[in-house]
């Protein structure tokens, strides 16, 4: 029984923006469809009545105060840009 | 066909936190680009953030403001999506638990009170400014706004008509900076609106498919946004046609709206809970502490000026639409001024200037304190109201104290009957056909005269008194 098919894998693949060939999109479907079977062996617990866990540790309101603190260099916040102009990141154009 | 208009709103409003959401980057407007974001805001791999507790309690202010009820436990989720003003690649969000549900807020239109529901308000992060070249060949991102606390509010499909969103708006803005968690300035992009709009034919319960309007920059805008849409839509139903589900942008210097692209199924953000945030509970204790700090809101200040102070409901709406204006006002009565004297002039000259200059209240030198006092002079009849408009001028223009003013500008008003009296003697000495005119029943003939005798005194004469004595002296000739 196939538990996931695979025009899901490429869908999955393209909101990810990976690039795959057919003989990945088999491959993939046939792994991701072993994994979502290990998975599924959850399912064979009674969860009646859990509420789902978010975190496995028991730790809530995490806060800070409204301090500022120091930001980056300009520069060294744009030493990772592939391309920069005028202090900004310069990424290729977006239509809308 | 008749059609039915239905509109829900989606406002995004920044919080006035001194620091990011996530991280300790400051979120001071206007700074150099790319001078405000650090590992976490940039979403380098490993760092963790941590949440802003003033952020929390500003979500939590608005969402009672805007009667909502707080989530005891609620908890924050990537929305994943792939834009360049996004550098995690995913945005930190509230999607099945936002801290605040089923709200509302009271509106009016043409004297018609109305309710708006409100489903949700929830805290997110900004994202950073895109700025586009000019011939469209590559974008700059500048990601000092990037985690940047916000809020957004959506308002249920309530909203019937174009006014009555640019109403729901107003009041929004109002009660937001009443209770001081955003600056709510659309030009700085501190309050940003997206509209929803469908239409369906009147009796029928189903919603139409509907439209996004972007790229509305202010309240007029929306509502003009709104109202082409109508028609539009309109006109594509009458002939037939079926309403796209898509995205439009307003152009303004075109008045229309104008296809931006088209929805194909619903957005597939693959939303779940945030590994590196843990839950946030929030008990009564919490929540009345921040309830205590809320300020009297506009619909309460509003009912208070009517039933204390007797304005008209008009006035007292205008005079409390801005937490400025209403404090204003509230300080110019501490000094002693009439209610009624004070809010007229808060609504005709104060508002005129401001909207010509295009200012705030707190922009200009005129204060509280100064416009008391000029009411003062008038109301003891120093000064004519005809004067006090050019004394109004100064204290507006460059501030200053009125009585100073009037003095040293020689303005005060001439209340001597012998006075007036000599100077009404000597214009109907020159002017002896507009006698005849107003003998003769040309009623309209008394305006010349009352004219030339102000004019002589330079507007100084007390009218009432002008008026007087003219008439006694023209039965005498």
């Amino acid at each position: 029984m196939a538990r996931i098919t695979k025009d899901q894998v490429k869908h999955v693949a393209h909101l990810a923006r990976l690039s795959v060939s057919e003989e990945e999109v088999e491959q993939f479907t046939e792994q991701l469809d072993a994994i979502i079977g290990f998975a599924e062996q959850l399912n064979e617990l009674d969860t009646e009545g859990i509420e789902p866990t978010t975190h496995v540790l028991d730790v809530k309101n995490v806060l800070r105060d409204d301090v500022v603190k120091q930001s980056l260099k300009r520069e060294d916040a744009l030493k990772n840009a592939p391309e920069e102009q005028d202090g900004q990141v310069k990424v290729p154009s977006i239509l809308e | 066909m008749n059609f039915e208009t239905v509109v829900g709103l989606e406002v995004h409003v920044e919080l006035k936190t001194k620091t990011k959401i996530f991280c300790g980057c400051s979120t001071e407007f206007g700074a150099p680009p790319n001078s405000h974001t650090c590992p976490i805001c940039l979403g380098h791999p490993g760092v963790l953030p941590v949440l802003n507790k003033q952020a929390v309690e500003y979500g939590m202010k608005a969402a009672m403001a805007l009667n909502c009820e707080i989530a005891p436990i609620t908890k924050f989720d990537r929305k994943n999506y792939f834009y360049p003003d996004s550098p995690k690649a995913y945005q930190i969000s509230q999607f099945d638990k936002p801290i605040g549900e089923h709200g509302w807020i009271d509106i009016e239109v043409n004297g018609e009170k109305k309710r708006i529901g409100i489903t949700r308000i929830h805290l997110e992060e900004d994202a950073g400014k895109l700025t586009h070249s000019e011939y469209g060949d590559y974008s700059l991102v500048d990601f000092n706004r990037v985690g940047t606390p916000l809020i957004e509010i959506v308002s249920e499909p309530d909203i019937r008509t174009p006014e009555e969103a640019y109403a729901y708006l107003e009041k929004l803005k109002a009660i937001l900076q009443y209770t001081e968690v955003s600056d709510c300035k659309m030009e700085e992009g501190s309050l940003r609106c997206d509209a929803n709009i469908s239409l369906r034919p009147v009796g029928q319960e189903e919603f139409g498919t509907k439209t996004e309007i972007k790229n509305l920059n202010s309240f007029a805008h929306v509502r003009s946004g709104l109202a082409y849409e109508e028609v539009r839509q309109a006109e594509v139903l009458t002939d037939g046609g079926e309403i796209q589900q898509e995205t439009r942008r307003w152009d303004d210097a075109n008045k229309k709206t104008i296809l931006m692209r088209v929805k194909e199924g619903s957005d597939d953000y693959r939303y779940f809970p945030d590994p590196d945030l843990v839950d946030f509970h929030i008990d009564e204790d919490w929540k009345e502490r921040v309830r205590a700090t809320i300020p009297e809101l506009p619909d309460a200040r509003k009912a208070r000026y009517e039933s204390e102070l007797g304005l008209s409901s008009y006035d007292a709406e205008v005079i409390t639409q801005s937490k400025a204006m209403a404090e204003f006002f509230e300080t110019g009565l501490s000094y002693d001024a009439p209610a009624k004297q004070l809010a007229n002039w808060l609504m005709g000259e104060v508002n005129a200037y401001l909207k010509t200059a295009d200012k705030e209240i707190g922009d200009v030198p005129l204060t509280p304190e100064a416009l008391a006092k000029m009411i003062g002079l008038i109301e003891k009849g120093t000064i004519s109201s005809k004067i006090a408009k050019q004394v109004f001028k100064d204290l507006i223009e460059k501030g200053g104290d009125p009585e100073k003013i009037v003095k040293d500008k020689g303005l005060v008003q001439i209340s001597d009957e012998g006075e007036i009296r000599t100077m009404i003697i000597g214009i109907l000495d020159q002017n002896q056909p507009s006698i005849d005119d107003y003998k003769a029943g040309k009623e309209k003939a008394i305006g010349f005269l009352v004219g030339q005798v102000m004019k002589a005194s330079r507007g100084k004469a007390n009218p009432q008194l002008v008026n007087k004595i003219l008439l006694e002296e023209i039965k005498t000739r």
